[in-house]
């Protein structure tokens, strides 16, 4: 006893603070608030289980697989956690990706179109179809669920159709397109300063704004626990660029992901609209009310959704070389929905963060990679992925409903 | 002592401006009239309850007042120009701000982002989180009102606590007339005690209140006046400090009829200014002083 509480004495201080750590975290765990902890120690433990089961997982080479197969499906996942925000869904991402890939493929193919004028009007045809998506949600009120199963049907239809008689075209292999989501890796000098780039980037706009903040005599984060911070991101962030680099790096196609999500996390918390976003998930009505225009709102929502979805499937053609009948079709859909809901975008709308796609989609991809390195076939991994898409549904709805009991003083 | 004194200072009495005038208001819904041929009116700086029973069309009038109903026929003066109001945003750029019973708030959003939602403050082409803090902070000083923090979200708030930000929420471009809409309907004793003193403050900084409710003490414990519906009618309009509650009741129920004049009632307006408003507000202020007795 005496020994015990002369130890904490000097480490007082310190104890205090992780008693209150800990406190913190049973309150937020019982008010259900518990942001990305539950990801990324599902994460831990999906990455530990493999590594024991098979050393191979953790290597460099391995996470480079990772992350490049990430950006394809994760830049999907992207769109489906903002249509997640608005509170609808789309369950046609997948076949948008297709269909996407299908009008990239046949023009620069078929028609011979430069690179760049393909790309666009493949994306172009993503944005019509959210465009089409908002429409009849906004002007009819058909629920989301049922425009986007039809659209799930109907434009496969279209991706069939488009795709034509050949059923399957190779995209040529040293397209640049190709090359940048198959071959091209930053050089190690590069991802380093791209991380302490971005690291002093935030940490300045964090400064900046907490000077601020004590002028207007606000609650401000101190200067040494921003940089404390800023340290240790790029701590870990150098330490995982370093470990990638001992392979091939980190891929042009993933930074760009990462880039997107970076963009979207601006917009969805620092602009009106990304307010507006927010607001509508959480009560339609009181978006309304507050003067917000409300339909554009959906209508932006589904336009990002399919428009994203459209680039995913970009990404996963070049990454592939080739464009199929099957393109975007099997499990995309729902990867990319399990892997929003899973990255912690609510399925009941208004929570979540852009950060969701990332996290989401590396829990999945850590799955079917895991699984696929112990030569388990897809059945496993079908099986395995729609476990853990339950579970984060549960952990969704159980820390809602503790937000309803424990919400109110 | 410091009571009468600082509604003698927060009342000014005569000089008081008249903000909001209905004149034969009527609104018909199919074959059912909802209004008929209501006179309503309010000042600056004072609380108007506005009293009935179910139908006897409360809801309609605010939300004529709101903007959501245009009124069949009948005038609404706003700073003596006659105005009409076309949906909620007209109301609002006017300077009626309404609090509708179920306040709309967005749960998932902190207080600051629910008190500026669709009017966010914008700097270099991103929000501007540290002026409306600042500003949240100020308001919600202004009501005296206890929220923990201004970056709580609103799901973590009480019943008390939700009402005190949507009032925030209306003061936002500080309009004239605040409609309130129930507000203590669903709360408890501590709550509603929170809730009235906050109306307090609201005439204290010269908004006109128009409070709907159902709950005669709180109507008696914070208006100045009370408009009685019923059936869609005027059924009289009294000074807080000359009734007692059983009148009030009487008037709601219909069980007793309104003086066609005396004192108590307002005299309907023959020149555009109601006769009964000079010396209601004198009442009104010496009405604070015998509050304290009745207590």
């Amino acid at each position: 006893m005496t020994a015990s509480e002369s130890a904490r004495r000097p480490l007082g201080a310190a104890a205090d603070r992780v008693r209150d750590a800990a406190a913190d975290l049973v309150d937020r765990t019982r008010s259900g608030n518990l942001g990305v902890l539950p990801v990324v120690l599902g994460l831990a433990v999906i990455w530990t289980v493999f590594q024991i089961l098979n050393p191979v997982f953790l290597s460099s080479t391995n996470l480079v697989n990772l992350t490049v197969q990430c950006a394809a499906i994760g830049t999907i996942t992207l769109g489906v956690v903002i249509v997640l925000l608005v509170g609808e869904i789309d369950l046609s991402v997948g076949s948008v990706s297709g269909l996407s890939a299908a009008v990239l493929a046949v023009a620069m193919v078929q028609a011979r179109w430069p690179v760049i004028a393909a790309m666009l009007v493949a994306v172009l045809a993503g944005t019509l179809v959210g465009l089409l998506y908002g429409f009849l949600y906004t002007r009819f009120g058909i629920p989301s669920f049922v425009i986007t199963l039809a659209g799930l049907l109907g434009i496969l239809g279209v991706q069939l159709w488009v795709l034509g008689e050949e059923g399957s075209i190779n995209l040529p292999f040293d397209s640049w397109l190709v090359v940048f989501a198959q071959q091209m890796f930053l050089p190690a000098w590069a991802s380093y300063a791209v991380i302490v780039a971005a690291v002093a980037a935030n940490a300045w706009a964090r400064l900046r704004t907490a000077r601020r903040r004590e002028r207007a005599n606000l609650t401000y984060q101190s200067t040494r626990s921003i940089v404390v911070r800023a340290l240790a991101l790029l701590v870990v962030l150098v330490a995982a660029a370093w470990y990638l680099n001992l392979s091939r790096g980190v891929g042009l196609s993933f930074l760009l992901f990462v880039l997107l999500v970076v963009v979207a996390d601006f917009a969805l918390t620092r602009t009106r609209w990304g307010r507006a976003v927010y607001a509508v998930g959480g009560s339609v009505e009181a978006a309304r009310r507050a003067g917000i225009r409300v339909d554009r709102i959906y209508l932006s929502a589904f336009v990002l959704c399919s428009t994203l979805a459209a680039a995913g499937g970009i990404l996963a053609a070049a990454r592939l070389g080739a464009v199929s009948q099957s393109s975007g079709t099997a499990d995309t859909n729902l990867n990319a929905i399990a892997a929003a809901v899973i990255g912690g975008a609510s399925l009941f709308g208004g929570r979540g963060t852009a950060w969701a796609a990332l996290l989401g989609i590396l829990v999945i991809q850590s799955i079917s990679s895991g699984l696929t390195l112990l030569s388990l076939d897809s059945s496993v991994r079908f099986i395995v992925t729609g476990a853990v898409l339950v579970l984060a549904v549960i952990i969704d709805s159980t820390s809602r409903k503790n937000r309803a009991v424990y919400g109110r003083n | 002592m410091t009571d009468a004194s600082r509604s003698d200072r927060s009342r000014p009495g005569v000089t008081r401006d008249r903000i909001l005038t209905v004149t034969g208001a009527t609104k018909r819904f199919g074959a059912v009239t909802a209004l008929s041929n209501v006179d309503f009116w309010v000042d600056q700086g004072e609380v108007v309850a506005l009293v009935g029973d179910n139908g006897a069309g409360k809801s309609t009038l605010v939300k004529m007042l709101a903007g959501v109903h245009a009124p069949d026929s009948g005038t609404l003066e706003f700073d003596g120009r006659e105005v009409s109001l076309g949906d909620p945003a007209d109301a609002h750029d006017l300077g009626i701000a309404t609090v509708f019973q179920d306040l709309a708030l967005c749960e998932n959003l902190d207080v600051v982002a629910n008190v500026w939602l669709g009017r966010e403050l914008v700097t270099e082409g991103r929000l501007d989180e540290v002026e409306m803090e600042q500003r949240t902070w100020s308001l919600l000083r202004d009501l005296s009102a206890r929220i923990p923090s201004v970056r709580d979200h609103v799901s973590t708030l009480s019943g008390g606590q939700r009402q005190t930000v949507a009032i925030a929420r209306s003061l936002v471009g500080d309009p004239k007339v605040v409609i309130l809409d129930e507000p203590t309907a669903a709360l408890g004793v501590a709550q509603t005690a929170e809730v009235l003193n906050l109306i307090e403050r609201l005439r204290e900084r010269g908004h006109g209140v128009v409070l709907v409710s159902h709950n005669m003490a709180d109507v008696m414990a914070v208006a100045d006046r009370v408009a009685v519906l019923r059936l869609g009618r005027n059924n009289g309009v009294y000074n807080v400090a000359e009734i007692t509650t059983e009148t009030l009741l009487a008037a709601i129920t219909g069980a007793m009829d309104p003086p066609t004049s005396g004192p108590r009632r307002v005299v309907s307006r023959d020149d555009g200014s109601p006769a009964g408003v000079v010396s209601l507000s004198d009442r009104g202020t010496r009405r604070r002083g015998g509050r304290d007795d009745r207590v």
